[in-house]
Parts: structure tokens; C-alpha cells; sequence
């Protein structure tokens, strides 16, 4: 009983149940054919919105108004860079993957540099250097698009029993950043930053210094990110990250994150990726054309927010 | 001048500087954009980004960001192109449900409290996929009346300068100067203390969101008559430009501290700074990246500006 009641209190119960019951309508409609392949479909897409959305819930943690919109761009000149520096070589995957996620590093650093020493609103000076890391990525890349070694191509669209490695491996990463947000100083940290910025600073917590570092990390993940995509989709494009803005935002909500700071919920990112994934799906399915297929998606996904947030109203 | 005036209109100070400095390097680059003729080119596209900009302005107001407004903008230019000048009764009824679905979207944001980030995100798919049902394939025709309002050839100067200035002082006046508007702003300053005074808040933010609603569709209709056919996706940009524009204008995100004249300001040096780009026949590769610089360059100069009016107070 109370076992149940606990995991009813979950705010990331809504995303899980919306999942499944998307899946079911889905393959109710084609009277179980396909269930297990859109299943590993979306678990393979999903690792890409979870992981790029781990950086977002963690610099949406850090408080009302930090929000990351350079995400697409960081991914873009990310996998850019690195797909050109390898060059279809797989001896270069590691330096390629460091390469990548460098530049999200540089990125987040960059982003930092205008919130803190300019005090620029996270809002616009992320979208500020997305135009400037946009442009970097589109005059480096020439608009060539260079195959991923091999090795990587493999590696990112490797299924084993019809669950994607790349998914273990996010799952895996999750896990670790779950541990990092509840048993390291740095997570705790943030989430204190969320909860009452003067409270944190007046309980001597660095908070500029975690801040800065969220940032730099929200870029890393990006860039990994975006090193993955090019791999999994055969290189990379340079609007290969334009539906990851959206993505990662509402991957963060729905799956229970508060959009206000201070409290963050890292299993239900996966929850709600694999719902954006498997709504889409749903939709293809029932052969909606584009116009309804949108609506539904918008209406569906207002649903969704408005019931799980039900007990979070005072 | 007097420092309480000066204080006053800090707001709007370095908007109105970043503007004459935009616009005078373009009349350096471009001498013959100093003419009636150029300046309609110039500013004509402005007209519609500033009635998007106080339209986000409106949502800013109350401390909450429309995520939907390029898609919504996008949604009327297509209503526009289309119903409203085939069935103009019908076009009118889907404009102002389109209005009240804002007022709806408000209620909801309030009485739920709900981020409005995602709900005006979800919206954003909703509008878009509207804008693809009305208007499958770009085309359509924008009504006669609407188009003859956009090309008018006013005195003087063009038409968009008048409806630009216009469009200023009029939500000015509404939204700072009147006892309304100042309840409005209350909401978005201090809600609480604007709810003991016996205001409804749910009122104002269901206000607001309307408004917005209605200068979005101002939005959609001047870019209809200027482009004389839709496309779901011609406005997509605006949400983002719209946000930019206000910050750009002197706005703030929380707090209810907006300027509908710097909001104005702040949307014509958005338009004028891409002209400007262009002009300088910079590779197209950087074209966006430039406009980043720009905007990062005008608000480290507010932050500059700032920092030496504390030191002075």
C-alpha cells in the first residue's frame, strides 16, 4: 500500500503512463504488428532527446529564466567539426568524439562568459551565440556532408535483442547524473541554486563557479549529442539539430522537472522522450495528414503537462 | 535635463541610440536608402515585427514567454490569404476565435500554473498545424483592402513610419499611462499585491494573453498585405525575433518593467540591422552570425550603460 502510494507520488508517473498508453492505442491500430519495432525505434531516439535534455534539466534546475537554446547549434558545429576532422577514419573516433565534445565545452563557456560578464539573460544570450555558433558551423562545414567512420555508424545503430546499445549506454549516463544530482556536492549545489539563489550564496556554495559548470556541461552533452546523430544518421546536417530546441525544453517538463528550478527528475526524461517519440509515431500510423498530425501533437502535449501537473498546484 | 526625467526615459535611452546608430550606417553604406522610396523598403517589413514584438511584450508583462507567436502570426497571414477575403465573415469569426483561444491559453497558464513556456510550445504545433490545413500549400491571395492599406502612399513619409509611431504611442499610453494599464503591469510586478487590492488575476493574465493575441493578428494581417500571399511557415522567425525585440527595447523578463516605445525601437533595429548586413555584402555564412554579435554587442553596451548610472546614483 504504501509502496503504491509512493509510486503514485512520482511526478514522473504521467510521462510512463502517457508512453504506454500511446504504444497500446498505436498498436491496437495495427492489431500488434510492429509493436517491438517502434519500441526499439523510439528507445533509439529517445536516447538522443534524453541525453541532450540531461544538460537542459540541469541548467533549468539552476532557476527561473536559465534555459540553454544554443543546444542546436552546439550540436550542429559539433558533429560538423568532428565528422570533418575524422574524415571517415575510424582511428580518429576518440579524438573526433573529444574534438566534439570540446566544442561544447567552448560553447558553454562562451555562453557563460555573455549571462555573467555581460549579464545578459540566459534566454537571449544563448540564442545570441546559437546565430554566431550556427554561422561558425555552416562556413566550416561548406555545406559538405562527410560520412562517420564506419566503426561509429555501427556502434550508434548496434541492436542487441532488440534493444539499441546507444540506449544502454544513455541509460547507463542517466544513472550516473541521477547519482550526481543527489549525492555530489555539484548537484546538490544546483538544485540549491534553484531552490533560493541568496540563500545558496549566503550558505557559502560557489554559486557562480556551479553555474558556470552547468553550462559548460549542458554544452558537452550537446556536442556529444550531436558527434552521436551524425554518426547515427551518416553525417552531419546542418538543421540536424533544429527539432532537438523543442525537444529537449519539453522532454524536461513533461517529464517532470519544474520549470521554476530547484527540483529536477531525471528518470522521467526518458519517460517523456519515448512519449514525444511514440506520439509521433501514433500519429504516422493512423495516417493523419501534416496539419491534423501537428494539432494533435500540441493538444496532446498540453494534455499531458496539464494532468501531471495537477498536484503540483497549491 | 533634469535627472528624474533622465532616469525615466533611461529605458528607452539606449534603444532609440542603438537605432540612429543602425539606421545612420546604413544611410553611409546605402546613400540612396535616404528617400522616401528607401525608407519604405527599409522599414515596411518593420511594421509587422514590431506588432509581433508587442504582442510578446504583452505575455512578458505578466512574466511569461509566447513560445506560439511565429507559428500564430503564420496561422493569421494564412486565414488572411485565404478565408478572409474569399468569406469575410468567416475569416472575422476564425480571427477572433484565434483571440480567444489566447484568453484561453491564459486562463489555463493562471489557473493551472502551468510554465508557459511548454503550453505555448504545444500551441505552437497546434497554430502550425492549423495554418497547414487552412492553407495546404503556400499561395492565396491577400484581400484588395488590405493590400491597398500596406502600399498606401502616405505624405511626406512612408506609411509604415506613421503606423510605427502610431502603434507606439498608443500602447503606450494604454498600457503606461492609463490606471488600467498599470494594474496590467501590477500583475507582473507583484501579483500578490495586486490580487489584496481586489483585482482578479486570473482577469489580467486572460487580458493580456488576448492582447496579445490581437497584435499578433495585427502581425499576421500587415505581413499578409505586404507579402500578398501565405505560407504556414513565413513567420516562424517571429517568435524568437519578437522575444529579441523586446529585450532589445529595454524590456525585462520578470517583473512587469516593459517599454512598449523601446519594444517599437528595439523591432525596427532588428529589421534595420539585417539590412544592414546585407548591404555590407558580408559571405552569406556569417549573415546570421552577425545578427548575434549585434544583439550581444547592443546589450553589453545596456549593461555598460547601467553599471555606470549605479555608480553616479
Amino acid at each position: 500500500m504504501s509502496l503504491l502510494r509512493r509510486l503514485l507520488d512520482k511526478p514522473w508517473l504521467g510521462a510512463y503512463a502517457g508512453a504506454l498508453a500511446i504504444w497500446l492505442a498505436t498498436i491496437a491500430f495495427t492489431e500488434g504488428q510492429g509493436g517491438a519495432g517502434v519500441l526499439t525505434a523510439a528507445l533509439s531516439f529517445a536516447t538522443f532527446s534524453v541525453l541532450v535534455a540531461i544538460g537542459q534539466m540541469y541548467v533549468i534546475t539552476l532557476g527561473p529564466g536559465n534555459v540553454d537554446l544554443s543546444i542546436p547549434a552546439t550540436m550542429t558545429l559539433a558533429g560538423a567539426v568532428s565528422m570533418k576532422i575524422m574524415d571517415g577514419n575510424d582511428p580518429m573516433i576518440v579524438p573526433g568524439l573529444l574534438i566534439a565534445l570540446g566544442c561544447g565545452a567552448g560553447v558553454g563557456v562562451f555562453n557563460y562568459g555573455l549571462i555573467r560578464l555581460l549579464r545578459i539573460p540566459p534566454i537571449i544570450a544563448t540564442l545570441s551565440s546559437s546565430f554566431v555558433f550556427l554561422s561558425a558551423a555552416i562556413s566550416y562545414s561548406r555545406g559538405i556532408r562527410i560520412k562517420p567512420p564506419p566503426l561509429l555508424a555501427d556502434f550508434t545503430t548496434w541492436i542487441v535483442a532488440g534493444i539499441p546499445v546507444l540506449a544502454v549506454a544513455g541509460a547507463l549516463l542517466t544513472l550516473a547524473m541521477s547519482v550526481v544530482l543527489h549525492r555530489t556536492v555539484f548537484g546538490r549545489t544546483v538544485t540549491a541554486i534553484g531552490q533560493n539563489p541568496r540563500a545558496a550564496r549566503l550558505a557559502g556554495l560557489h554559486v557562480d563557479r556551479v553555474r558556470f559548470a552547468t553550462y559548460v556541461m549542458c554544452g558537452v552533452f550537446a556536442g556529444l549529442t550531436g558527434y552521436l546523430v551524425s554518426g547515427f544518421s551518416g553525417g552531419a546536417a546542418l538543421n540536424m539539430g533544429s527539432e532537438y530546441l523543442l525537444a529537449s525544453i519539453a522532454v524536461v517538463v513533461i517529464g517532470g522537472t519544474s520549470v521554476a528550478g530547484g527540483f529536477a527528475n531525471l528518470p522521467g526524461l526518458w519517460g517523456a522522450a519515448m512519449l514525444l517519440f511514440l506520439l509521433v509515431t501514433m500519429l504516422n500510423t493512423y495516417g493523419f495528414g501534416a496539419g491534423i498530425r501537428l494539432v494533435l501533437t500540441g493538444v496532446i502535449i498540453i494534455a499531458v503537462i496539464t494532468l501531471a501537473s495537477r498536484k503540483a498546484v497549491r | 535635463m533634469n535627472t528624474a526625467l533622465l532616469a525615466r526615459n533611461a529605458r528607452i535611452l539606449l534603444p532609440t541610440l542603438s537605432f540612429v546608430v543602425i539606421l545612420l550606417a546604413v544611410f553611409w553604406l546605402q546613400p540612396r536608402a535616404m528617400s522616401y522610396v528607401g525608407l519604405n523598403l527599409l522599414l515596411n517589413l518593420a511594421l509587422p515585427i514590431a506588432f509581433a514584438t508587442i504582442a510578446q511584450m504583452f505575455v512578458i508583462t505578466v512574466n511569461d514567454l509566447d513560445l506560439s507567436l511565429g507559428a500564430y502570426v503564420g496561422f493569421v497571414a494564412c486565414v488572411g490569404a485565404t478565408w478572409l477575403g474569399e468569406q469575410p465573415a468567416l475569416g472575422v469569426l476564425v480571427l477572433a476565435a484565434g483571440i480567444a483561444v489566447y484568453a484561453a491559453v491564459g486562463a489555463l497558464i493562471h489557473l493551472r500554473n502551468l510554465p508557459s513556456i511548454v503550453v505555448t510550445l504545444g500551441m505552437s504545433f497546434v497554430w502550425l498545424g492549423l495554418a497547414i490545413l487552412v492553407l495546404p500549400t503556400p499561395g492565396g491571395k491577400a484581400p484588395d483592402w488590405l493590400r491597398a492599406l500596406m502600399t498606401w502612399k502616405t505624405p511626406i513619409v512612408p506609411f509604415a513610419i506613421y503606423a510605427l509611431l502610431a502603434l507606439a504611442i498608443i500602447v503606450h499610453f494604454g498600457l503606461m499611462r492609463s490606471a488600467y494599464g498599470a494594474v496590467l503591469r501590477g500583475a507582473g510586478g507583484n501579483p500578490r499585491s495586486v490580487e489584496r487590492a481586489g483585482w482578479s488575476l486570473l482577469r489580467t493574465k486572460m487580458v493580456m494573453f488576448a492582447l496579445a493575441g490581437v497584435f499578433g493578428m495585427f502581425a499576421g494581417l500587415a505581413l499578409v498585405g505586404l507579402t500578398t500571399s501565405g505560407d504556414a511557415n513565413i513567420a516562424l522567425r517571429y517568435t524568437l525575433l519578437s522575444i529579441a525585440g523586446v529585450i532589445l527595447g529595454g524590456g525585462e523578463f520578470t517583473g512587469g518593467r516593459i517599454s512598449p516605445v523601446g519594444a517599437v525601437i528595439g523591432a525596427m533595429t532588428l529589421t534595420l540591422a539585417g539590412s544592414f548586413l546585407s548591404f555590407l555584402r558580408l559571405d552569406p555564412d556569417w549573415q546570421i552570425g552577425a545578427q548575434g554579435v549585434i544583439l550581444i554587442i547592443v546589450l553589453a553596451l545596456r549593461v555598460l550603460i547601467n553599471r555606470a548610472e549605479a555608480r553616479t546614483a
